[in-house]
């Protein structure tokens, strides 16, 4: 059982980095804390320095702006994403996982950021950002960069950062006519429960042809997936069950995963095929219902 | 030795402040320090609810919260939902309806109940089932704690 | 409503079938309830508990003198701090161990042989000192091979956990060291015969894994070794006074010298017989002088208290066309954990109690294996047993195209049948009543759901057995001059006793129920009580507090004899709360006379002690609607009735209670809770998250019927309800899975993975 020895909670970006920076390796970012309190306690992680990023406003803002698309900042708790009604309209499938992350509780805390910087391949936000091309933005010590989320994850609880740099938001491209998005997962309970596998799935469609299409896939691999090969098998074919089940085979023969206590590999490739078709079920349908 | 914080914060509608070390949790302050043991621990990594008590209109689970994070907060346990004359409705209602075996998850049952009555005054068994999900209870099989929920919401609407 | 009541006869009661409000509800809604960890005193230490990572491993040296001089550290122990206790039998409630085994699993000595055997303990002025100071703690472990399979564990080649455990094979020891402690045999008529009877015979083997109750409230005690030797302890226990006698004798100390100190419980279910931190506290508390607190953590719950076995059963079943059962076979193994004393013979006693089978043979083997030592769980081993036996009966039922009722009906046990182990039902038992109202119920009778090409529906019905036990309460009672009484007696409330035993007193005493004050006391305030648990503490107790109020009743007719000037032979009567003399209009209310007490001679203190014999067999009878999807492997409980005979429901939404609470730990079991080892015999999944019990949104409203066949014996015909409800449901679970999918699924649990791997072979 550990304990972090020291707790920062800096109002600027600026002041966030030079702090993480200064720590040589002993400290971490808090968000929620819902990962890191927990990781530190077990002997998981040690830490000497917490720096909460909940005082600096861009990490808490949320901005939707029809053109542009929307900015989260990485530290703003689930529950507010899945009640914002523009987010909701604009990206149904982010909030599909925003509301999912954990129970009430940890969803007055956990947030996007927290999400993937923990990087576990069951993230239930990974595979919707991969899904609806979302960009972290990244603040270190040298300046800002780019990435899109499909390229942060290394590994199993690895990822791109280095010392000193924070998630400062996830930026998504805005949203299109005639498209819609989903995340489902598959758990054995229907709470409280770590993604068995997950599938995040964003289509556009012209008439009943799906025109592009992108979907993600977590816990079947080291790392969430972008699996192109899926979204390859969806553009340009009519909307029918056929067209799906072929992404569905696309997406098990993606899948790389191991067996744990959470699910066998086999269990994990059949469900990879399952929870990918009925999540493009349910994009397909948001894309037709769509207003634009 | 680490150096110890100190905190302000307003607990139950009073000021409070207290010295704790930087990595303690919100629940390990409420229980030993402040001696607000109401709030339980059942786990202490956020998967029981046991511990949940409300931080600034939100249910939080108090053993994933740090103290110094409470620093110019408001924080509700259990010890402030009575008045000294009368409980909360939730809380009669848990009694009227035999809501609690052993009672260990009930303090923080009342607190997730409370949270969800406070933005939804008149929630479905399936809202009920959802919003108490992070809620572990063991004697009952949930049962009778729905039903007090929803008898609470039908007495809190009534008064109003 | 959900809950029918059908009284099988008529009563008079008043207070009995009420709904009062518990008296200790207001501090548990309130957070004023002091729970285990909620104890605090001057100078608390805190102590925690350095645990084996290793399954089975030698403990070669352990070298505590860096942790003894981190500063801030009072005191650190080991095995060698405690006594070594001889071979006695320790009373840990259904499950049995022995004194020597039970000092062994609260400490290591000479072998760790689970992960997470306590290995040595330190306390501290701090919990984060503490935590240091067990990481300064080096343990030289000889690592040894694991024993994690009841097969392998059985082999004549395997690793053997104690190499001086002999089986106790049918009553003699065998000369050879094995890992088998018990071979047992409940035998009835000439199986063989009966199977050459038979025109159908079903057989399997069935398997389930080890299962935590899932307590919420961890276990935590706080003890304060006195300078005169006194030890006090503080405890969330199902016993205190068979944590102070095994305490004692742990510590090898009079039992005069400890006093135990229940706090309330939040949930034991069987986990909380059995002491764990208790001698550990009293020690380092001896060794610091200060009074020490040990709390456990959950994973430490999970690796280190007392789950329940993981079983595997063989079954065989002979039955005549028409459904007469002619003969029937098992063969149960049980792991006990790294010490002996399973629940097997409980289970193999159980499974066919509800039947009429004039042919058996139940043989029962006990068998250690590198995993925590297992301590009782709700109706110990028969929901392990019951799950092969009802899963059988239903697979016959489906050979012989019959009625699943019918087939049981048929069968049914009456008074007079003989269970396995030869003792008759004396009284009558409400198996057939349990099965009649789920005939009758409006579940039974309402369709099922169309299935769809993914979803599937299936509906399953199966019966529990528990014979519940009585064992000893002891309580005594004070009439006050307003007119309450306080009622003094030994069982923690763990759901609502403190009610239902106030209850049972108001309505012998003709007075109402919040004139009855109750309170649990220490074991130095009260007699001997046995453990909350074995679905005792309302039926006992309430033979005891009916007792005492007959106690009280007698004495204030005499105090009225003295009022009224009467002689040793004027008629008094005491009926219904009020005292008449034999005059016209002479007469007194409960009240009135308890105002009058100090006139004739001071207060009235009433007691009793009891020790019934008869048992009131307990018989539930549930159904369950589900669906599975058969492309996610997901089961969804769609609709849950439970009947069951509770005798007389003293408080009936806390009959309810139990019986709901059952059900779900039950669909639990049946569905997604299970402990997974790896090949190095380590829990991996040692926490709520990973451990999968049901949650709100996993269960529907659970539905019951309170069938009321009372218990002659008891003086309101109360049985014990507690235990029979978590039987039921994993064979119903799985009936209905099978009937849904066509596939007889016989390893618990059946969790998605196992219903994916199974149909996409
Ligand atoms: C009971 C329970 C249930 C859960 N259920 C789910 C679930 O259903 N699905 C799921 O995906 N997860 C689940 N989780 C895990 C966790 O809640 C989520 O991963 C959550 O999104 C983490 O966010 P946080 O803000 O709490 O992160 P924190 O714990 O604050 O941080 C997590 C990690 O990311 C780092 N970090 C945080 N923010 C930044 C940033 N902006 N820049 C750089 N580094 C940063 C931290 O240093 C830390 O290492 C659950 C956890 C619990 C306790
Ligand atoms: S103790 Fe905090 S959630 Fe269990
Ligand atoms: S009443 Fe015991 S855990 Fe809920």
């Amino acid at each position: 059982m550990g304990q972090a020895k020291q707790y920062l909670r800096p109002s600027s970006i600026d002041e966030a980095v030079r702090a993480l920076a200064a720590a040589n390796g002993g400290g971490r970012a808090l968000a929620g804390g819902t990962d890191i309190i927990v990781d530190v306690r077990e002997g998981r992680r040690q830490v000497d320095l917490l720096v909460d990023l909940k005082a600096i406003p861009e990490l808490t803002a949320i901005d939707v702006d029809g053109a542009g698309g929307a900015r989260i900042g990485a530290a703003t708790p689930c529950y507010r994403i899945a009640e914002d009604t523009r987010l909701r309209r604009a990206y149904p499938g982010l909030v599909d996982a925003a509301s999912l992350i954990g129970g009430v509780q940890i969803q007055s805390r956990a947030s996007l950021g927290g999400n993937i910087c923990t990087s576990s391949p069951a993230a239930d936000s990974a595979p919707i950002l991969i899904a609806l091309g979302a960009t972290c933005v990244i603040a270190g010590p040298t300046g800002e960069r780019r990435l899109p989320v499909e390229q942060f994850f290394t590994g199993p609880r690895q990822n791109v950062l280095q010392d000193g740099e924070i998630v400062v938001a996830i930026e998504l491209p805005p949203p299109v006519p005639r498209s819609g998005s989903a995340y489902l997962r598959f758990i054995p309970r229907n709470e409280m429960d770590i993604a068995v596998v997950g599938a995040g799935v964003w289509i556009r469609l012209d008439g009943e042809t799906i025109a592009e299409a992108r979907v993600g896939l977590g816990a079947v691999a080291p790392t969430p997936l972008l699996v192109v090969e899926a979204g390859r098998a969806l553009a340009g074919k009519p909307a029918t069950r056929e067209t799906f089940e072929a992404a569905a085979e696309a997406a098990r023969a993606a899948a790389k995963p191991i067996s744990d206590m959470r699910g066998s590999d086999r269990q994990r490739i059949h469900l990879a095929g399952v929870i990918t078709r009925r999540a493009i079920e349910t994009a397909v349908q948001r894309a037709r219902e769509s207003q634009s | 030795m680490t150096k110890r914080v100190h905190v302000e914060t307003r607990i139950n509608g009073r000021e409070v402040d207290f010295l704790c070390e930087p990595g303690q949790s919100l629940l390990e302050v409420l229980r030993d320090q402040l001696h607000l043991t109401g709030a339980k621990e059942g786990c202490n990594n956020g998967n029981c609810g046991a511990c949940t008590v409300i931080l600034d209109g939100r249910i939080v689970d108090s053993c994933l919260v740090l103290a110094p994070e409470v620093e110019g907060r408001e924080v509700t346990t259990i010890e402030g939902l009575a008045g000294p004359e009368h409980l909360h409705p939730l809380q009669q209602q848990f009694l009227e309806h035999a809501a609690l075996q052993c009672g260990i998850c009930t303090p923080g049952l009342i607190m997730a109940a409370k949270g969800l009555l406070d933005q939804n005054p008149a929630p479905t068994e399936e809202e009920i089932r959802l919003w108490l999900a992070g809620n572990l209870c063991r004697c009952t099989g949930y049962d009778k704690i729905i039903r007090a929920v929803q008898a609470a919401a039908q007495q809190m609407e009534a008064r109003v | 409503m959900v809950t029918t009541t059908r009284p099988s006869e008529k009563t008079t009661h008043k207070v009995i079938g009420t709904r009062p409000i518990r008296p200790d509800g207001v501090d548990k809604v309130t957070g004023r309830a002091i729970y285990g960890a909620d104890v605090t005193l001057p100078g608390l230490l805190i102590g925690k508990v350095l645990r084996s990572p290793f399954a089975h491993a030698r403990i070669r040296n352990i070298d505590t003198g860096a942790a003894e001089r981190l500063p801030g550290v009072r005191a650190v122990i080991t095995a060698a701090d405690l006594p070594d206790p001889d071979k006695g039998m320790a009373d840990v409630g259904e499950a049995s161990a022995t004194y020597r085994d039970l000092s062994h699993n609260v400490m290591a000595r000479d072998k760790a042989l689970y992960q997470g055997h306590a290995v040595a303990a330190v306390a501290a002025e701090s919990a984060s000192i503490a935590e240091q100071a067990l990481a300064l703690i080096t343990v030289d472990y000889e690592p040894l091979p694991p024993v994690l399979d009841l097969v392998e564990a059985m082999k004549d080649d395997a690793p053997l956990l104690h190499e001086d455990l002999r089986t106790n094979e049918l009553g003699t020891l065998s000369d050879k060291p094995s890992n088998i402690a018990a071979h047992a045999r409940f035998l009835k008529g000439d199986p063989a015969a009966g199977f050459a009877e038979a025109d159908v015979i079903v057989e399997r083997t069935y398997t389930t894994t080890m299962v935590h109750q899932g307590y919420i409230e961890p276990h935590a005690s706080t003890a304060y070794w006195n300078a005169d030797g006194k030890i006090t302890i503080w405890t969330t226990t199902q016993a205190p006074f068979a944590i102070r006698d095994n305490v004692a004798v742990l510590l090898n100390v009079p039992v005069s010298r400890v006093k135990v100190i229940p706090t309330e419980i939040g949930g034991g279910f069987g986990g909380k017989l059995p002491p764990y931190v208790e001698p550990l506290a009293a020690v380092l508390s001896r060794k610091s002088g200060a009074p020490v607190k040990m709390t456990m953590s959950r994973t430490e719950e999970l690796q280190a208290s007392g789950p329940t076995s993981g079983s595997r059963t063989h079954v065989k079943i002979g039955a005549k066309r028409d459904g007469t059962i002619v003969a029937v076979e098992a063969s149960l193994a049980y792991e006990a954990g790294a010490f002996p004393g399973s629940s097997v013979r409980f289970g193999s006693l159980c499974m066919f109690a509800p039947y009429d089978i004039p042919n058996m043979q139940l043989d029962s083997y006990d068998v250690v294996v590198n995993k925590p030592k297992v301590a009782a769980y709700r109706a110990p081993g028969s929901p392990a047993a019951m799950f092969a036996s009802e899963s059988a009966l239903d697979e016959l039922a489906e050979r012989l195209g019959m009625d699943p009722i019918e087939l049981r009906l048929k069968n049914s046990a009456k008074v007079g049948t003989r269970m396995a182990n030869n003792i008759p039902f004396q009284h009558p038992v409400g198996n057939v009543k349990v099965l009649e109202a789920i005939r009758e119920s409006d579940h039974w009778r309402s369709p099922l759901p169309e299935s769809t090409e993914t979803r599937k529906i299936g509906r399953g019905l199966a019966m529990g057995f528990w014979p519940n036990a009585p064992l000893k309460s002891s309580c005594f009672a004070t009439v006050n001059p307003d007119g309450s009484v306080t009622l003094v007696e030994g069982n923690p409330d763990i759901g609502g006793t403190r009610a239902s035993l106030a209850m049972q007193l108001a309505e012998t005493l003709g007075i109402p129920y919040e004139k009855v004050i109750p309170q649990v006391a220490d074991t130095e305030t009260v007699g001997y009580n046995d453990a909350t648990g074995g679905s005792r503490t309302t039926f006992t107790g309430g033979i005891a507090v009916y007792e005492l109020g007959q106690d009280i009743k007698q004495q204030l007719i005499e105090r009225a004899r003295i009022l009224w000037q009467l002689n040793p032979e004027d008629a008094i009567v005491y009926e219904d709360g009020t005292i008449r003399g034999p005059k016209e209009g002479q007469q007194l209310s409960f009240d009135q006379l308890a105002a009058q007490l100090f006139k004739t001679g001071g207060p009235v203190v009433g007691r009793a002690s009891v020790s019934p014999k008869h048992v009131g067999f307990a018989f539930g009878c549930h159904v369950v609607d589900l669906a599975v999807d058969i492309e996610t492997g997901k089961v969804e409980i769609l609709r849950y009735t439970a009947a069951q005979d509770v005798g007389k429901a003293v408080h009936p939404s806390y009959v309810e209670g139990q019986i709901q609470g059952g059900v779900a730990q039950g669909i639990g079991w049946a569905l997604n809770e299970e402990y997974v080892y790896d090949e190095q015999g380590r829990l991996v999944n040692a926490s709520f998250l990973d451990y999968r019990m049901p949650t709100s949104l996993d269960l529907p409203m659970i539905e019951t019927i309170l069938v009321e066949e009372p218990h002659p014996p008891h003086p309101f015909g109360v049985r014990g309800v507690g235990e029979v409800p978590i039987v039921p449901p994993l064979a119903a679970v799985a009936n209905a899975i099978s009937h849904a999918l066509g596939h007889r699924f016989t390893d618990l649990p059946i969790s998605p993975r196992r219903i994916i791997e199974t149909l996409y072979p």
